[in-house]
């Protein structure tokens, strides 16, 4: 039985950010999560926008930490290199009516602490934005809110929590918790783990995990969001984050450039009963196509790569972010109903979780040896001709391309692989490298990854998952006959 | 970075690359490096090991790896530089090539003459936009074509196909072979996209079904694919809900349309034809830039390789007389139009003076299936040829020669056109 100070469940956005938070003081932290790569449900699956904070209430929580969040992201993603753009957003209005909630929208981002918000239009609006729709009039323009990959910060998180201390512990499911006098005992599918503190961020799970220990205060709903994602040739269509004007019947469809220079269109917003339904539907996909042409109206599905759904993990009670120590169970802390603006509130979350904890107790020393850094990946498509000599002269790894659409070399998938938190399946080496993200979607370098994982890892390649197992993507040797026939012919 | 220079810098080693360097070496070009991404030379014909490849090149029916094996043999003993497993990262308007791979690291190639033959690649699930979830074993019908015949290994045993393409027939054909339950190949349009032959032997003669006028609707299952929702289409080729049927299966391939792979292309300026996907070229098989050509998938999409290889020899001869500085251009050059029932032609314009040549030939696609037309070539409003053809379709290519002697009296400037009429249609 494995024995912790502090149990996350999660690994999203804000277990990762949690723990990493956790990692720079000395006490033991184990995190699991049950699926074979962090970031493999909503934090994967999202707009990936770091929010300036003008959109929730200065009462709630989630208006607080937002300024808070968006005010640490330079630092954040210079620590853990991890590409980040504050390319502002605008919230666009079409009729005269539409400016008096731009007005209000920037009165509520001034009381949350932002200075700089600007309604913008005629000609300044156009030199912002030249190729979105004529009958724009106005929009709110916040120049701090930024893009950022959503799984890549969570995995960045994750690694540097990992290489700072903490176990983080894959295709682990939490099955059942006591609380026992003063621990916790935790079951899950790869055993038993003993902790003093739990720290519940199960994304839309939270609300089970928290009736295993009795809470049932809250619920989470899932509500899906669908996208569609186009090819890095539409990628400069828009220069911002552009949102629509919220109605009472919609949010509005987003249009953004995503921070690898694609274009991203959605999500629409529908609540579903399941807690895993990330399919996506004809119905969702036309209203997002349909809403992004009221921004963007020569949009067409020419250039789409490809199309995903996520669900936010939303409570609907309060609509607002739980994070608390429970009152009922001691050292037990919800971290619950994280959905937008969570991606951006993510770092403030984990200065809090830490502050809660030290409220309820937990000491904390600052460890000896934290490293705040992430070494840094190398991105082959990025370097000059100049830096790719000199990178295969020192590892002839990063001469074989093995991702032909977003020119990933074995080298990098080799690294991704071996990584703290090791890669092992075809989505974790496309979330780490982009193999496969590309136009062609894997059609030509999965059969290459798949091979080279088997090759790392010595697995054999009927074990080789698109996500994990039950993922698998082939099924057995082709007959023998036939193997032999391709190897005479060699 | 290594520096290389060479008179002839092929990219692609399938075998368009290969008949291409091969007829520019027999043209007297010294100097010619083939750059392949694979380990082998021969391309996508390497994984095609069912037989029916070089009915036309060689009178006889043989695999795609004995197909490419001939081609491969006569570029070894021509003694051409091949770099095996080497990407091209950027080539650049003025012929320079980087390319990268383990021995050599970077390189930078400088060349006289480019020629592009990289091929196509499989349009996806996303590119098609198929509702549902997003569970392993969904893929295009070429990556299953990979895992079978080139790794050894089988993708599923109860496979759906969506697209009658000829590549989704052949592995209707290559998965029942192996033992794999093929519930049926489906096809969005009232039509087949793949040749005649390939419906018989690969489907009709296994009764495996074919349901033309039906898409997947929904793929369902988390982790692995459990079935999908097919429904029928109609006119406007709209699912028709109350056809909507339930089909268990582990595997759905996708063989639904191949996509000209012109990254490289476009980055170096070259333009491309919307209709094909691939460079505008002249009869040179010439792009907008002089000294780059383009032969093979990559121009556009074929049906038989006898046809890429045809196509080739053009490419690799005219880049001969590109470097040889032996070609003459009209002031102004004449458009090729696709006209009625034409979806494209390629070359897409006439642009060389030679009075050696015999004729030109003309590369097309009908646009729907017809019985009983003629192939109408008219120039300046004025029908110059008409030849008959019993039946066309999508699927196969039409080839008519364009006689050298009109193609001389020719104004620059001028128009030729191509239409596909009914017999008896235009008479009126």
């Amino acid at each position: 039985m494995q024995e912790t100070d502090i149990l996350i469940i999660g690994g999203g956005v804000t277990g990762t950010a949690i723990a990493r938070e956790l990692s720079r003081y000395d006490v033991d932290v184990i995190l699991v999560e049950k699926e074979a790569d962090v970031a493999s449900e909503t934090s994967k699956a999202n707009s990936g926008i770091i929010h300036a904070g003008y959109n929730a209430d200065p009462e709630k929580l989630k208006g607080r930490l937002n300024v808070r969040g968006n005010e640490l992201f330079d630092q954040v993603a210079k620590e853990l290199n991890v590409p980040f753009k504050r390319i502002g957003s605008l919230v666009v209005a079409e009729k005269k009516e539409e400016i008096k909630i731009l007005k209000e929208l920037k009165k509520k981002g001034e009381e949350n602490g932002l200075s700089n918000l600007e309604i913008v239009q005629g000609e300044r609006l156009d030199e912002l934005e030249p190729n979105i729709n004529q009958d724009i009039i106005a929009a709110l323009y916040a120049p701090t809110a930024g893009i950022i990959c959503p799984y890549e910060l969570t995995i960045a998180q994750a690694e540097n929590a990992a290489k700072n201390g903490v176990e983080v512990l894959l295709e682990t499911e939490v099955l059942d918790i006591k609380v026992k006098t003063d621990y916790k005992l935790v079951k899950t599918n790869q055993g038993k783990i003993k902790t003093g503190y739990v720290i519940n961020a199960a994304g839309v799970y939270a609300d089970k995990i928290a009736q295993m220990v009795g809470i049932d205060e809250f619920e989470i709903t899932p509500r899906r969001g669908e996208y569609y994602l186009f090819d890095k040739e539409k990628g400069s269509e828009v220069n911002h984050v552009i949102f629509q004007v919220p109605t009472k019947v919609s949010k509005g469809i987003l249009v953004t450039p995503t921070v690898d220079g694609n274009l991203l269109i959605g999500p629409n917003a529908e609540v579903i009963d399941k807690k895993d339904d990330v399919a996506t539907t004809s119905n969702g996909l036309n209203e997002v196509i349909n809403g992004a042409q009221k921004t963007l109206s020569d949009l067409s599905l020419r250039g789409v790569i490809t199309e995903f759904a996520g669900l936010r993990a939303a409570e609907v009670e309060s609509g607002d972010f739980i994070i608390e120590a429970s009152k009922q169970v001691e050292d037990f802390i919800n971290v619950a109903g994280i959905q937008s603006p969570g991606l951006s509130c993510a770092p403030a979350i984990g200065e809090f979780v830490v502050g809660l904890l030290e409220k309820e107790g937990l000491e904390l020393k600052d460890k000896k040896y934290f490293d705040p850094y992430r070494q840094e990946p190398i991105r082959f498509r990025e370097l000059t001709h100049q830096e790719r000599a000199e990178l295969i002269a020192e590892d002839d790894r990063y001469g074989q391309v093995i991702c032909r659409c977003e020119t990933v070399t074995e080298g990098e998938i080799v690294d991704a692989i071996h990584r703290p938190i090791t890669a092992k399946t075809l989505g974790a080496i496309k979330r780490r490298t982009r193999a496969g993200m590309g136009r062609c979607q894997g059609g030509f370098c999965s059969p290459r990854v798949a091979e080279i994982i088997s090759r790392e890892l010595e697995i054999p390649m009927t074990e080789i998952t698109k996500e994990g197992s039950g993922f698998e993507i082939l099924c057995e040797p082709a007959k023998q006959s036939l193997q032999a026939e391709v190897v005479d012919y060699e | 970075m290594n520096r290389l220079d060479y008179n002839l810098v092929v990219i692609g080693g399938g075998p368009a690359g290969l008949a291409a360097a091969y007829e520019a070496k027999e043209e007297g070009v010294e100097d010619i490096l083939i750059i392949e991404r694979d380990f082998e030379l021969g391309g996508i014909l390497q994984q095609c090991i069912h037989n029916g490849f070089g009915l036309h090149e060689f009178k006889e029916e043989l695999t795609g790896p004995e197909y490419a094996d001939r081609f491969i043999k006569m570029v070894v003993e021509k003694k051409i530089d091949v770099k095996l497993n080497t990407m091209v990262l950027e080539v650049t308007d003025d012929k320079r090539v980087y390319a990268v791979n383990k021995d050599d690291g970077m390189l930078e190639i400088q060349a006289q003459a480019v020629i592009l033959a990289m091929g196509c690649r499989e349009r996806t699930r996303e590119a098609i936009n198929i509702p549902g979830t997003r569970p392993a074993g969904v893929m295009t019908a070429g990556t299953a074509q990979r895992y079978v015949n080139m790794e050894g290994y089988l993708p599923g045993k109860e496979v759906v196909i969506l697209g009658s393409g000829d590549i989704g027939l052949i592995m209707a054909r290559r998965m029942h072979l192996e033992g794999a339950e093929v519930e049926a190949v489906l096809e969005l349009l009232p039509y087949s996209g793949g040749l005649p032959r390939n419906i018989v032997q690969c489907l009709d003669d296994f009764e495996i079904p074919l349901k033309l006028s039906h898409t997947v609707v929904e793929i369902h299952g988390k982790e692995r694919l459990e079935g999908i929702t097919v429904a029928q289409v109609d006119d406007n080729l709209k699912p028709i809900k109350e056809t909507e049927e339930y089909i268990k299966c582990d595997t759905l391939l996708l063989s639904v349309g191949l996509i000209p792979e012109n990254e490289l292309s476009e980055e170096a300026g070259v333009k491309l034809d919307n209709k094909t996907g691939g460079p505008l070229v002249n009869e040179n098989r010439e792009t907008n830039i002089p000294g780059i050509f383009a032969c093979g998938n990559v121009l556009h999409v074929h049906d038989l390789v006898d046809y890429v290889t045809q196509e080739s020899r053009i490419a690799g001869k005219s880049a001969a007389k590109y470097i040889i500085g032996n070609v003459d251009r009209r002031k102004e050059e004449i458009n090729l139009t696709a006209g009625e029932n034409v979806s494209y032609i390629v070359p897409q314009k006439l642009e060389i003076k030679d009075n050696e040549r015999k004729r030109v030939d003309l590369y097309m696609r009908g646009s729907k299936p017809m019985e009983q037309v003629k192939v109408v070539i008219s120039a300046g409003g004025e029908e110059i040829m008409s030849l008959k053809e019993r039946h066309v379709e999508p699927a196969e290519m039409l080839v008519k020669p364009l006689p050298q002697n009109f193609i001389k009296d020719l104004a620059d400037g001028s128009e030729v056109r191509v239409d596909i009429v009914r017999e008896g249609e235009d008479d009126e």
